[in-house]
């Protein structure tokens, strides 16, 4: 098993859209915090690299990846490997290149310029969150055999977590805005990776805001060290529940 | 003449455990006016003690003066009485008489300074008083409910105080100004107070500068007042739901000058407040820079910085009345073709979640997503829902050296 996650995570370092991903990310991240004395923009733009490149590059370089060595698994399926091992060293051989670039990328800059506890937190909220959606392109790209409609499932997932999702919370927000509602809301931002990772996040950049009126309860959820393991526990969920989903259907696959 | 032979015939008193005058109230008793009492260290339990001639009552090595938690410690009722170096400890508790570590009834010229008053019910409190001054001293008391405590520094009807250099924590509000004009507040520090670190009501014409309010459960509030002046305080830490650093209710004519708003849920909150100069703050980490209600009228915002806030802004309607000048904004987003430090597009500090929260408070949860973030760009481009003239027209490129 170990022998195959260095293949595959020697096999990923080599690509060059990982080494690209990781140039990008840092690029980004030097520059934003070199553009002003206090780290708060930089901060910002690092969050939203978490909220939103990190999502997509995670779920849509797993998802290409995985169609891409199709004939590696088969190749692999013919020696006498159990295939939960197959599929568990391509998943962790995957997530850990990918945590890698992100660590390299944005981790570094963020250790150097912020080095406090919202530096520390966004760092592992930005690994769970590659994490996530690496679980997630596992599940796309083995709910059809078809690379265009995996790819495509792939990107509606991104879209539907990064925007859609969001979209749709404010608007119940609006509508059902005549009844006590934070408390529902809290179990809402369950439902998406993105949200838990944002509000984790948000509870320590803007803490004054978050203090308000409604800010007040999250901050009594969230901000507690129950809360804060309950957030962390669902993130491990978003990663385990997808990657079980598809180990189960790679098992019976027909390949 | 007469007053000199006065001050040849004054004499010196001393009380203490091992002088030939052990209690302070038989000192008080035999005292001619003008004298100066000396009490020395040791702990005095007589219950309500009464000055009531014109003398200086002077603490050596602060001896301590106790309530035993039944009576008002020190009341002062003559004029120019000097309560100096004392520690006032465990006054009553009531409710209807307000027992007070030290109160002056109505008296003038009275100096209390270099006190420690330690778990009283209300510190040092101002009746109707004239000319006092209230210098150096240490309050603290540990309140943890409002009812069940009084306030710091309590003044009511008075004129021409000076509240100098005190230190105060623990109370309901750490200085309480009700009817008290033509007085200023310097270099105090109020900070872990139960409601205000400042409380202000109908109090004209009156100054407070460079102190420190922070950490107060409710932060501080001015209100149903003119005329005043806010010159280089800090607001700090103050958090909470209805928090602010500094709350303006019916405010007018004052000015606003030099402070620090730093780290509140609210740096400043404005309601029926008009016709305020607000100059040279620093806005900073606080989670709404200002709200700005929409019952508020001709104020002027200009030359500040704000830095770091999670809203620069905030407001209950549409109506703006208000003037925004030259003030740096870190949000901004401009440029500046001919290079002369002001941004050439005006800037909007109302952000359309702003509004959003506001109305909808737990619409919070939303902040910083990427599709609010996309509403608000497009909102700035093209304000539609919030005001076209919350607008600065004039936004600075650089922060002001505050």
């Amino acid at each position: 098993m170990n022998r195959i996650i260095k293949i595959i995570f020697l096999d990923i370092l080599k690509n060059k859209i990982i080494v690209a991903y990781t140039l990008i990310l840092a690029v980004l991240s030097w520059s934003s915090f070199g553009l002003e004395d206090n780290s708060a923009k930089g901060l910002l733009t690092i969050l939203n690299i978490i909220l939103f490149t990190v999502p997509l590059v995670s779920i849509l370089f797993a998802t290409i990846y995985l169609y891409n060595s199709s004939e590696f698994i088969e190749l692999l399926l013919s020696q006498p490997i159990k295939r939960k091992k197959i599929w568990l060293s391509l998943f962790l051989g995957l997530s850990l290149s990918m945590v890698l670039a992100f660590f390299v990328g944005a981790g570094i800059p963020l250790l150097i310029n912020a080095p406090d506890s919202v530096g520390l937190m966004m760092l592992i909220i930005g690994s769970l969150i590659t994490l996530v959606f690496v679980a997630l392109a596992f599940l796309s790209s083995i709910l059809t055999r078809d690379k265009a409609k995996g790819i495509g499932i792939a990107i509606m997932a991104w879209l539907y977590f990064a925007l859609l999702f969001d979209g749709l919370v404010l608007f119940l927000l609006f509508q059902l805005s005549d009844y006590p509602i934070e408390k529902a809301m809290i179990i809402v931002t369950g439902f998406s990776p993105i949200d838990l990772a944002r509000i984790q996040i948000l509870l320590h950049l803007d803490v004054s805001a978050m203090m308000g009126y409604t800010g007040a309860i999250f901050k009594d959820f969230f901000g507690t060290s129950v809360g804060l393991l309950i957030s962390f526990l669902l993130l491990c969920t978003w990663i385990i529940v997808p990657f079980l989903i598809s180990l189960v259907k790679f098992r019976n696959k027909d390949l | 003449m007469l007053l000199f032979s006065s001050f040849l015939h004054a004499h010196i008193i001393d009380v203490g455990p091992k002088k030939s005058i052990k209690s302070i109230k038989k000192a008080i008793y035999l005292a001619k006016i003008g004298d100066t009492i000396i009490v020395h260290k040791g702990t005095y339990k007589e219950g309500n003690i009464i000055i009531d001639k014109k003398v200086v009552f002077i603490g050596k090595d602060f001896p301590i003066l106790d309530g035993q938690k039944k009576y008002e410690v020190l009341s002062v009722k003559a004029d120019s009485v000097v309560v100096d170096g004392f520690k006032v400890i465990r006054s009553g508790h009531a409710t209807l008489e307000d027992p007070c570590g030290i109160k002056v009834y109505n008296k003038k010229n009275v100096i209390i300074q270099n006190n420690i008053l330690d778990d009283n019910f209300f510190g040092i409190y101002i009746q109707n008083g004239r000319n006092c001054l209230i210098k150096n001293n240490t309050i603290i008391a540990y309140g943890k409910e409002e009812q069940e405590i009084g306030n710091g520094i309590h003044c009511w009807k008075s004129d021409n105080l000076q509240i100098i250099a005190n230190k105060i924590s623990g109370h309901r509000d750490g200085i309480y100004f009700e009817f008290v004009t033509n007085s200023v507040i310097w270099r105090n520090i109020s900070s872990k107070n139960i409601r205000y670190g400042l409380h202000f009501m109908f109090s004209n014409d009156d100054a407070y500068i460079t102190n420190v309010f922070k950490n107060n459960g409710a932060g501080v509030s001015v209100m149903f007042t003119k005329n005043v002046k806010m010159f280089n305080n800090y607001f700090e830490e103050n958090w909470g739901d209805s928090a602010y650093g500094l709350f303006l209710k019916e405010i007018s004519d004052s000015q606003i000058i030099g402070n620090k708003f730093s780290r509140n849920t609210s740096g400043i909150h404005m309601e029926g407040t008009n016709r305020i100069l607000i100059e040279k703050n620093v806005f900073q980490a606080n989670g709404w820079a200002m709200k700005i209600q929409a019952s508020c009228m001709d104020n002027e915002i200009v030359n500040n910085n704000f830095i770091a806030n999670t809203f620069d802004m905030g407001t209950n309607g549409s109506l703006v009345l208000n003037k925004f000048n030259t003030n740096y904004w870190d949000k901004y987003e401009g440029y500046d073709l001919n290079k002369d430090g002001v941004g050439d597009v005006p800037y909007h500090p109302l952000s359309l979640f702003a509004v959003l929260v506001e109305k909808n408070p737990a619409a919070m949860l939303l902040f910083r997503s990427f599709m609010i973030t996309l509403l608000d760009k497009s909102e700035k481009v093209l304000p539609s829902i919030t005001p076209d003239n919350f607008v600065d027209n004039s936004p600075l490129m650089h922060s002001l050296p505050l």
